[in-house]
């Protein structure tokens, strides 16, 4: 009797965690099949070379490349702003501050992840871009500089957070060894401490550049719609997370090529996140050093 | 000045460097907030929140996505919770070592990496499309539920792995089964660190936006929903609306309904640390 419930038990437990196979599964035959309709209509070589990306237009181009930048654009600003402060709070955290310190100021900076991403895509549109605008008359309403900044603000917590549990995770020996030959707290930190953090602290920001890639709202909101082949920051861009919310709100219909575009975009965004992820996922399990 | 004193100047260089970017990042918080509160608070009334929505700013209100935020919550956590701590207690206490465990293990991993628009994507293909659930609250909230089963599960596990063994070993010894053990001992001493998990994913799923999008959820739904078939929309959405529109009273909206789902998570994750910090005073096995 109370055999058989456990063995009921331990099934339906083992069923729930093959409901994550499953939705990895789902993900992919989904994004494949629907972009395999679509790449049945167009090109792989013009998807990947073609200049334009106009699939609502009457004109129609299927170049994935201006969606491309447009991601890519935004990404290198928000990690531009996210890495150095990113660093510097961790580094200030697991090695210069008091210990009731650290305590608060984690949680707290961690509610910066917290915050919806449609609310910073407010932020960077009514708040960030008229500023932005009083330093740079020419910036557009719309931009890749202020959608980008404000998603730097939003992965800070990724990359403090990790980081400080990375170098808090190095032994305090190490550190002790490196002040007795008279380092100071900098040298110790640049020379012992960060090396022998290294894997965490790379796997950290690979993760916060793939979360950078996949966000949505906030460039939705600040970016713009405008799909073009550039790296002006200044210019209205257009993301492949964005343009898959475009043509979600409109009224395109099902099954016509213009909705599988966004499964063929779908598909890129979920290739290059999942590089990315498992990049980061192989580094923090085979390069990390275990100190006894 | 010798090379020690320059060392030193150096050090102190770095320290106040850090200072800085951590008081920035608190100070960027604080600015934003307070940015928001005087745009929106002067908004937010009793008819704010229970009026539906409008054409004209004045009147419209947030009942519906409230009412949405509240459907979808209920009905993620009813479809999350008992997957996402089953999914953790098997990988934990069950799971025997081999290729299906490490597959399971790094699919996992790379789950909680996927970005929530391509949950939409799944969602828009399985739950409205194949099962025809339409744009509905079912389908927002099945979507919603595999957007956050990764998080639930790692905190799980990680709850269950901090109990410590003996705990286990001395319930079996006393002839306890293994499910015995587990509802008994495990899951009574993990409890706290699991429903903080859960509390932090359940407020990301509220404050999703992307994934509804492309399910098909509606900006505009001028009705409560009454039953999980039924069309609705939520406060992220509801935002996003308002944000889109040209009309300066519309932007004054969205900051109002800004601070009522900032109000909401932010009531989450206050729950979520205290019961975390709760949860390692109390432990002293």
């Amino acid at each position: 009797m109370s055999k058989a419930k456990e063995y009921i038990i331990e099934k339906a437990l083992f069923l729930s965690a093959l409901i994550t196979i499953f939705t990895t599964v789902g993900i992919i035959l989904v994004l494949a099949i629907e972009a395999f309709a679509f790449f049945k209509e167009v090109s792989f070589f013009d998807f990947i070379t073609d200049s334009q990306w106009t699939p609502l237009f009457s004109e129609k181009h299927f170049g994935i490349l201006p969606l491309l930048a447009g991601t890519f654009l935004t990404t290198v600003i928000a990690i531009t702003v996210a890495l150095p402060i990113g660093m510097g709070i961790s580094i200030y955290l697991s090695e210069y501050a008091p210990p009731s310190f650290r305590k608060i100021i984690k949680p707290l900076l961690e509610l910066l992840a917290a915050v919806p991403t449609v609310v910073y895509g407010f932020f960077a549109l009514m708040v960030v871009s008229p500023f932005l605008q009083k330093i740079i008359p020419e910036l557009s309403g719309f931009n890749a500089l202020s959608a980008g900044i404000v998603m730097g603000i939003m992965i800070i917590p990724f990359i403090s957070s990790l980081s400080e549990d990375a170098l808090h995770a190095v032994p305090k020996s190490l550190r002790e060894a490196a002040y007795g030959m008279g380092s100071t707290r900098l040298q110790t930190v640049f020379r012992v401490t960060i090396p022998a953090a290294s894997s965490g602290i790379t796997a950290s920001v690979i993760l916060a550049v793939s979360r950078a890639i996949g966000e949505t709202m906030i460039v939705t909101i600040a970016a713009g719609q405008m799909p073009g082949l550039t790296l002006n920051p200044l210019k209205p861009v257009q993301t492949i997370t964005a343009y898959i919310v475009q043509v979600s709100s409109g009224d395109v219909p099902f099954g016509s090529l213009e909705h599988s575009t966004i499964f063929a975009a779908g598909i890129s965004l979920f290739v290059l996140t999942f590089i990315l992820n498992s990049i980061s996922f192989w580094i923090n399990k085979k390069y990390r050093i275990h100190y006894e | 000045m010798n090379n020690a004193t320059k060392n030193r100047f150096k050090d102190k260089l770095l320290k106040y460097f850090g200072i800085l970017c951590t008081v920035a990042g608190l100070i960027i918080l604080i600015f934003f907030l307070v940015d928001i509160f005087m745009d929106g608070v002067q908004r937010i009334d009793w008819k704010f929140i229970t009026s539906l929505p409008s054409r004209f700013p004045e009147k419209a209100g947030i009942l519906t996505a409230l009412m949405g935020t509240i459907w979808v919550f209920v009905l993620t956590s009813l479809i999350a919770i008992p997957i996402g701590v089953g999914a953790g207690i098997y990988l934990e206490e069950y799971r025997k070592k081999g290729i299906l465990s490490n597959l399971l293990e790094i699919n996992i991993a790379n789950l909680a990496g996927v970005p929530s628009i391509i949950y939409g994507l799944l969602g828009l293909e399985v739950f409205v499309r194949i099962l025809n659930f339409g744009g509905s609250l079912l389908a927002g909230s099945f979507t919603l539920a595999l957007l956050i089963l990764p998080i639930i599960i790692v905190a799980t596990r990680e709850a269950i792995r901090a109990v410590p063994k003996t705990i286990k070993e001395a319930s079996f010894a006393l002839g306890a089964t293994q499910w015995q053990t587990i509802s008994r001992q495990v899951l009574p001493a993990s409890a706290s660190s699991i429903i903080t998990g859960i509390i932090l994913a359940l407020s990301r799923a509220v404050g999703e936006t992307a994934p509804l999008i492309v399910i098909g959820a509606l900006a505009y739904v001028p009705f409560v929903p009454k039953t999980p078939m039924d069309e609705f929309t939520v406060l992220p959405m509801q935002i996003f609306n308002w944000v889109s529109r040209p009309q300066h009273g519309f932007i004054i909206n969205a900051a109002a309904a800004i601070v009522i789902l900032l109000l909401l998570v932010f009531f989450m994750n206050g729950i979520a640390v205290y019961l975390r910090n709760k949860a390692q005073k109390k432990i002293e096995w």
